[in-house]
């Protein structure tokens, strides 16, 4: 039965890919085997979860799964790799709030605080390198950034800390609708 | 029911939003849990990320079992869950049944282009945030800014991770002694 194997392989995913979504690559890599998709497909599925909504693990999890199974392979694979997420998370929920008072708990978070803060940073720069900075980098006046998209960066910016209670997705489709009419 | 309702339409409209998966979620999080309803602190959201970090499974899922647990146990969990993957899968479902095509069209392509750049400026507001939350006094600032030096070395964010947490025990640990 397909969908078992599915639900099986995503549970798989789900259970060993720590760290979030791109730590999901090296099993989906592995899947090819299944013949559920080809490399090459698989790297178009990448492009399009990063070009849609939605977690890229969920959505590469979807799109694996219709192409094995069609809708009910896209459902079933999906709700194979949150299973895993969602019983681990509900254990580590009750241990936490049974400890997190313990003053070894409280340090921990402590130090986890900056470090996130941190963290957040990494992931951002690896953002800004591939929307702001230019891909092949020279020392020239106009070699390093991408004009057009620091440009609207720089305004953006200025715009969320000015603007506090707008959503988010203003500033989403915002920035689609910017995109196109100037052919970022 | 109701809560229940409430929560997965909560969540339906963070996966809606979320482009670019894991840390972009943070700044539509704040906004729905943090300012809008008050169901987590700018504390619990920062906790409950490294702790997404360290556990198997997206991140993005992770955070909302935690909201779900926190606010109506197992259930919740699994509302808030298949809340938040609800639209990424229709959408998925959609683009891989009738647009094939999809990631290579050139509007997609101008589109995308500008929303990264839209999510990068939501996420300067985040880490100031993030940033003002873990960052009290100077053993935390070093932290941070040894975090940050990772940019240039290639060292997985679960061991990040795991020495901040140790490093937060023993300074503690050690503060104390000294008094």
């Amino acid at each position: 039965m397909i969908y078992i194997t599915l639900f099986l392989e995503f549970f798989k995913t789900g259970l060993f890919a720590i760290g979030g979504g791109m730590a999901t690559l090296p099993f989906l890599y592995d899947l090819v085997k299944y013949g559920w998709y080809t490399m090459p497909e698989l790297m178009d599925m990448i492009a399009i979860a990063e070009s849609t909504p939605g977690p890229i693990g969920v959505n590469m999890a979807t799109y694996a799964g219709f192409n094995a199974g069609a809708i009910p392979g896209g459902i079933i694979a999906t709700l194979g790799l949150v299973t895993p997420s969602i019983i681990v998370i509900i254990v580590v929920y009750k241990i936490l709030e049974k400890f997190k008072n313990a003053p070894v708990v409280q340090s921990a978070f402590y130090g986890l605080r900056p470090a996130v803060a941190g963290l957040i940073i990494v992931a951002t720069s690896d953002l800004f390198k591939l929307t702001i900075l230019k891909q092949n980098l020279t020392w020239a006046w106009n070699g390093i950034f991408e004009l057009k998209a620091l440009l609207l960066f720089l305004v953006m910016t200025v715009l969320v800390f000015l603007f506090k209670k707008v959503h988010p997705i203003v500033f989403i489709l915002g920035g689609a609708v910017v995109g196109i009419l100037f052919g970022m | 029911m109701r809560e229940l309702l409430f929560l997965f339409w909560t969540f339906f409209k963070i996966g809606a939003c979320t482009f670019g998966g894991g840390y972009a979620m943070l700044p539509i999080i704040q906004r729905e849990l943090v300012d809008k309803r008050g169901w987590l602190t700018n504390d619990e959201v920062v906790d409950y990320y490294a702790i997404g970090q360290l556990t198997p499974g997206v991140i993005a899922v992770n955070v909302s079992t935690f909201v779900g647990v926190k606010r109506k146990g197992v259930i919740g969990a699994v509302f808030s869950t298949l809340g938040m993957v609800t639209p990424p899968i229709i959408i998925i479902l959609l683009i891989a049944a009738l647009l094939t095509n999809f990631a290579h069209l050139e509007v997609v392509k101008h589109a995308f282009a500008g929303i990264r750049v839209a999510v990068l400026a939501m996420m300067t507001k985040t880490i100031v945030s993030m940033f003002k939350n873990g960052v009290k006094d100077w053993f935390t600032l070093v932290l941070f800014i040894l975090t940050v030096a990772t940019i240039f070395i290639d060292v997985s964010p679960v061991v990040v991770v795991l020495i901040a947490a140790a490093a937060g025990i023993f300074y503690k640990r050690w503060a104390v002694t000294k008094k």
